[in-house]
């Protein structure tokens, strides 16, 4: 039935625009293998669809319709209008790595005076002359996930980051995925961190549009090693054009003793899915997930995490906050799974949504499997309008209405920000918070 | 002009009428004491002042310096210069009391078309309001009324309503769930805002509060209406006779 699904038109459309891009997509040999195969992988089922349980709530045959060609490189003006984007949202003290239409731009980054022990290195590069280790890593995700399969065949470049044992950065590295143009198009990136033992860093992925872009498809994927007594912050920032389409997908692995603590807000874009794995396959690691929807009009998005507790002695928190007003759809499914050998795991799961219209909707799914015996698991979940004692409280004081709402909001979705651990970025996130509710009043 | 001018008001809960045809006019400087048993109505009227939802009024005015009060959104009437001092002050978590109050301010000068109070010169402030409150610097850093004790919460109140300087103060019960100490402290944080250009509407189930906050005129509320209204002495007529006479009277 799925093969019958694939030979749609717009399943046709795509096979060709995979045929056309092909020799513009980098790498030979075991790459081409690979691309060819994910591409096949994805013709199998073509865009997922709400009979795929795991996009139920994201029909994006429904709501995509058809991947977009993929977008021409960038031109000096397009260039142009991608500066002054990145000139208002970069943020402070941070490293940034710039992607323009899904191309990396070294003339936007600042990839001079690496700390000794930082390389940073462009996905085209890897693909076409870099190791045959560092080229499987950035294939490990697997074709199972339609998305996922489309990703990397299709995949042009992104950012291939390696940490030394050791190296604590100061300094965080910001990936900047940036739309320049009107025309209609997909980019396809993928970035990989390697961050060795001992070591740290903070990684901020933003995603923008510069004046202009409005229809783009962004489909992103992030491979991420964590090994052994290292910690990750990693902090997302979805501010896509509202006509836009946002598909990101991540796999995180943490060796031994390794922390990786992580917020995501999602507050542009039409439709967004951020699916993320998080592996656990070393012994006492911890993950903290926050993660924030701010959405309204019509936008939808989707949260998919899956906690994977393979190993004993490891703990995480899934913290989640959703605002819809409007027609405003969220979605946050949480998979958690503590396999058999993994005793002592300690894993919990909390989702709040606030619905500030009748006609918003918040869905979310938590699954738990456990297969160990000695473990605490959790997951609680709530669904609420405005307090209205609150909202009169704040009235009476002199707040008009829309004002008393955004305190309210913002208090809303504190918990969740307050877990960012940089002073800088913590006021970027709540920058981001600003911007939407600015926008709604 | 009088300040507040309750008109032959009637209000209704869903299909039950509360405030029957009250009537009460209050001029600057003045303090009103409301005083009745539980179910006369004190509150609703404090609450239809304030212009909280879910109360329809089905005739009456109010009027606040001449203006149609009932009109405006509560947000209005807070800048205008009407204050309610809640019975029950809620908490809001994740809503540090500094920077409401900073937003409730500017709120409110803005919609005066007053300039924003600076950062500074709005810490000197409140730091000068809370001290004399004997509030202590950490509560403002709290969440608004968080893990506040009674008396805290009710010093809060106070705390705003010398803040954002109002024209009429409605004190809603504000002795309920206080102690002796706490209720003083409220009461001399009350007293030393009396002015001759600030009128006050404190409503109270007992006397005791009247001997802190001493009013010019009391009101005796029965079954939706002011069925009788005398100085001060009223007060204490009530407390040696209590409400028992006004509930057949009405």
């Amino acid at each position: 039935m799925n093969l019958v699904l694939a030979k749609n038109e717009t399943g046709r459309a795509l096979s060709d625009s995979f045929a056309v891009a092909r020799d513009r997509l980098p790498g030979n040999g075991k790459v081409a293998e690979a691309r060819s195969a994910a591409f096949e992988a994805y013709e199998r089922t073509g865009l997922p669809h709400r009979r795929i349980e795991d996009w139920k709530y994201t029909d994006l045959r429904a709501l995509m319709r058809e991947v977009l060609p993929l977008a021409p490189a960038p031109d000096a003006a397009a260039l142009k209008r991608a500066a002054a984007a990145v000139k208002l949202q970069a943020i402070k003290g941070a490293r940034p790595l710039v992607l323009v239409d899904g191309v990396f731009v070294p003339k936007l980054s600042d990839v001079g005076g690496l700390e000794k022990g930082l390389t940073v290195r462009t996905l085209r590069d890897v693909l076409e002359a870099g190791d045959a280790a560092l080229q499987a890593q950035l294939l490990v995700p697997d074709n199972a996930n339609p998305m996922v399969a489309l990703n990397s065949a299709m995949m042009t470049d992104g950012v291939v980051i390696e940490i030394a044992n050791g190296l604590v950065l100061k300094q965080p590295l910001q990936i900047i995925h940036v739309a320049s143009g009107p025309a209609p198009a997909a980019m396809f990136t993928r970035s990989l961190l390697r961050l060795g033992k001992d070591a740290g860093v903070t990684l901020i992925e933003s995603y923008i549009a510069a004046d202009g872009a409005k229809t783009y498809q962004a489909h992103d994927s992030l491979v991420v090693a964590i090994s052994d007594n290292s910690r990750l912050d990693h902090i997302r920032l979805v501010e896509d054009s509202r006509e836009a389409f946002n598909i990101s997908s991540a796999v995180i692995t943490l060796g031994a003793h390794a922390h990786y603590n992580t917020f995501g807000m999602t507050s542009g874009a039409a439709v967004s899915r951020y699916q993320a794995t998080i592996a656990f396959a070393g012994e006492h690691s911890r993950v903290e997930t926050n993660g924030v929807n701010l959405l309204n009009g019509r936008q939808h998005a989707d949260t998919t995490l899956f906690m994977d507790h393979a190993v004993p002695h490891c703990a995480s928190r899934e913290v989640f906050r959703a605002v819809a007003d409007d027609r405003g759809h969220s979605v946050f499914q949480g998979r958690i799974i503590v396999r058999p050998d993994a005793q002592k795991t300690d894993a919990k799961m909390m989702t709040r949504a606030l619905l500030l219209s009748d006609d918003a909707e918040a869905d979310n799914k938590p699954e738990l499997e456990i297969f160990a015996d000695d473990v605490t698991c959790g997951h609680g979940a709530t669904t609420g309008a405005l307090d209205e004692s609150l909202l009169f409280y704040l009235r009476a004081r002199g707040l008009p209405e829309k004002e008393a709402q955004a305190l309210l909001i913002q208090a809303f979705v504190g918990e969740a920000i307050e877990s960012i651990a940089n002073d800088d970025l913590r006021e970027a996130a709540i920058a981001a918070a600003q911007r939407w509710l600015e926008a709604r009043a | 002009m009088s300040l507040l001018e309750v008109k032959d008001l009637k209000v209704r809960v869903e299909e039950r009428e509360i405030l029957h045809g009250l009537t009460l006019t209050v001029n600057p400087g003045e303090v009103h004491a409301i005083m009745g048993p539980n179910g006369s109505g004190k509150s609703t009227l404090s609450h239809v002042i304030a212009g909280k939802p879910g109360y329809e009024v089905t005739d009456g005015q109010i009027l606040f310096k001449g203006e149609d009060l009932l009109e405006m959104a509560p947000d209005e009437r807070a800048a205008k210069g009407v204050f309610l001092a809640f019975q029950y002050p809620v908490e809001i978590p994740g809503v540090a009391t500094m920077n409401f109050l900073r937003t409730a301010l500017n709120a409110q000068r803005k919609a005066r078309g007053e300039s924003e109070f600076s950062t500074p010169d709005f810490l000197k402030k409140v730091r000068e309001v809370a001290k004399s409150l004997n509030i202590p610097q950490d509560m403002l850093k709290r969440g608004v009324n968080v893990g506040f004790s009674g008396g805290e919460k009710k010093r809060n109140e106070i705390l705003q309503m010398a803040l954002f300087e109002p024209a009429v103060c409605i004190l809603d019960e504000m002795d309920s769930g206080l102690d002796i100490d706490a209720l003083r402290i409220a009461a001399d944080g009350v007293n030393a805002l009396r002015s001759p250009d600030r009128a006050m509407v404190v409503i109270t189930h007992y006397q005791r509060l009247l001997n802190y906050i001493v009013p010019d005129f009391v009101h005796v509320m029965s079954k939706g209406r002011v069925v009788k209204s005398g100085g001060k002495d009223l007060a204490l007529e009530l407390e040696a006779s209590g409400y028992a006479q006004f509930e057949d009277a009405a």
